[in-house]
């Protein structure tokens, strides 16, 4: 066993002092294998990413929601439609919400407003994410003026900061009372910001849909799988734009890649005869070249997989973001929570270091295979 | 001892351009002792060494390596008895280019599964036998002619193998190293290996640590006895 081993590690340390001979060729190859690896890892991270966040935050909201529409956009909804939903077979409870966005021109970002009653408030107290808490300097006893719909200013006091489950979800989000939403907005009492509906049978919701759809005609039924497909495509869909941008700069990888790997210069085909010769089976040969492509393409693949996940979740994605992020939904001083799938990776491993592997063995073995006399000739 | 029995050796055969580079060759080459294989450019002398040193096949006849027959060898068993048995020089030294004198030295024995620090003493020992201790970490294409020659001796010897062959090694060395290398070739037969060398300079078969002087032309045996 520890033959076989230590055979293996003087090849691969052969192998290593192989490589340091061509340094600046092979320097060239690692950097720009690094860079494609490093481009395709940005994209995948940010873009699975993105769907995690979205998921988190949508597993959270109900099944189906119901809003009025008025010329073709949202408008509150009165809550006698609630009892008329009702009356719908299959439906278990309908549920009025109250949520909308408030700007705050003092660190000029979003916060997302919502009462929630399973985190009852007072009147006049709040709960604030943890974003608001840093950017605000908030903490409990706090207190944080608003200006209402008319101008006039409505204090809050902080009652508690929401703890991170995700940043998405809770950096900029406010829990706040009824009566507090309702007087800061201007909503009057008998409308809400939309309707959620349960369902009892799961496989009745589409068709609970189109029954609401069907009796009240002015409102919209959103299922929560419909808005998830849309996120999905949205990602899929812009982290394909930016696949088709790098597409060019892959394809000269490739050729380049390629031209490194596979060609063997008559120098390395002299030296593979000059191994054979003295006593170095095909084999052999061909571990040492295992090992060289090995080296190169996983050194490439590493550096590029850690060069990505910094890119991606330390530096919140500099060159793509403009590109993948632009979505409403994604809010200020957002920062993307660290997922990897090691599936993934996997593919990515796959697609980068096995095909380099291969195209610097075969050409290799064609040229391990001669006779090992042809060196005393040359 | 090495035993070839009609030996024949055709490249390219079948073909317009076939060439008869070794015929009938029979030849007993006593072990520890010390062979010369004289002859013109193309009488068959480089040919009948890769033959004799298992790095090719005869097209016909037979070798036998200590009474076992190995021609019939499969590559693989052809390749170790190679490496274990045969230690070779070649004449353009055949040193591999950008790396250490050192690595040029152990090479052939990586493949034997050694541990790397044994491996490294062994070199060292050998490095120390040749004067080049102080090279050990300079690349091949720093050395001198000479220097490169004990290179390629060393490593020919790395395996300490019982055979060693070397085809024109005095052809790139000047009268002095000639005669050097000479010495190291009577320190090797004391040694009790067994040297087959390639040559027409008179320095070689001249000597008097040869023990055989086998003359070839055209590809044949036109005389073979002692030196």
């Amino acid at each position: 066993m520890s033959h076989i081993v230590n055979k293996q590690r003087n090849i691969l340390d052969f192998a290593l002092s192989s490589l340091l001979r061509r340094k600046g060729r092979n320097l060239a190859l690692v950097t720009v294998y690094t860079l494609v690896v490093f481009a395709l890892a940005s994209v995948m991270f940010f873009t699975q990413a993105l769907k995690k966040e979205a998921a988190l935050v949508l597993g959270a909201t109900p099944e189906l929601i119901v809003q009025k529409m008025v010329a073709g956009r949202h408008d509150l909804i009165p809550l006698s439609y609630i009892d008329q939903i009702k009356k719908i077979r299959g439906v278990a409870a309908v549920t009025p919400r109250l949520w909308g966005y408030y700007y705050d021109p003092l660190i000029r970002a979003n916060y997302t407003l919502l009462v929630n009653d399973t985190y009852p408030l007072p009147e006049k107290t709040i709960a604030v994410g943890a974003g608001i808490a840093r950017v605000r300097n908030a903490h409990r006893g706090s207190k944080i003026n608003f200006f209402a719909y008319d101008g006039k200013p409505v204090v809050l006091q902080v009652r508690g900061i929401l703890s991170e489950e995700s940043e998405l979800l809770s950096s900029d989000l406010i829990l706040i009372s009824a009566a507090d939403f309702r007087r800061l907005f201007g909503i009057p009492a008998g409308y809400a910001t939309d309707l959620t509906v349960q369902v009892r049978n799961q496989k009745e919701i589409a068709t609970v849909a189109a029954k609401i759809q069907q009796f009240l005609p002015d409102t919209r039924p959103i299922l929560r799988d419909e808005i998830m497909r849309t996120y999905e495509a949205v990602f899929d869909w812009r982290a394909g734009i930016v696949i088709v941008v790098l597409l060019g700069a892959l394809l000269a990888f490739l050729i380049f890649a390629w031209d490194k790997a596979a060609g063997l210069s008559a120098e390395e085909r002299r030296e593979i005869g000059i191994l054979k010769a003295i006593g170095w089976e095909t084999a052999d040969v061909l571990q040492l070249k295992f090992w060289e492509g090995l080296s190169v393409s996983l050194t490439a693949f590493l550096l590029g997989i850690i060069l990505a996940y910094i890119h991606i979740f330390l530096a919140a994605a500099p060159l793509f973001a403009t590109v993948i992020k632009g979505w409403s939904i994604l809010y200020p001083n957002f920062r993307l929570t660290p997922f990897v799938s090691f599936s993934q990776i996997a593919v990515l491993f796959f697609f980068t270091v096995a095909p380099y592997t291969v195209a610097t063995i075969i050409p290799s073995w064609r040229a391990a295979t001669i006779d090992p006399d042809q060196v005393m000739r040359t | 001892m090495i035993e070839l029995r009609h030996i024949r050796k055709v490249f390219n055969a079948g073909q317009p351009n076939e060439h008869v580079a070794v015929d009938d060759v029979n030849l007993a080459i006593g072990t520890g002792k010390v062979t010369v294989l004289r002859g013109p450019s193309g009488s068959g002398k480089t040919t009948l060494l890769t033959v004799l040193g298992c790095m090719a096949r005869p097209t016909s006849g037979r070798i036998l390596l200590q009474d076992r027959e190995v021609t019939s060898l499969p590559a693989r068993f052809l390749t170790a008895i190679r490496r274990k048995t045969f230690g070779f020089i070649f004449q353009q030294y055949n040193l591999i280019q950008g790396i250490s004198v050192i690595e040029n030295v152990m090479l052939p024995a990586y493949p034997n599964g050694d541990s790397l620090p044994a491996l490294k003493q062994r070199a060292e020992k050998l490095l120390d036998l040749f004067n080049l201790r102080p090279k050990a970490s300079a690349r091949v294409e720093w050395l001198s002619g000479g220097e490169a020659q004990r290179t390629a001796i060393a490593r020919a010897l790395v395996n300490d193998p019982q055979v060693i062959i070397a085809d024109e090694p005095t052809a790139h060395l000047d009268t002095k190293l000639s005669r050097e290398l000479m010495e190291i070739v009577k320190e090797f037969k004391a040694q009790g290996k067994t040297i087959v060398i390639a040559s027409h300079d008179p320095i070689v078969h001249d000597s008097p640590v040869i023990d055989k002087v086998v003359d070839m032309r055209d590809g044949r045996l036109i005389h073979s006895g002692a030196a």
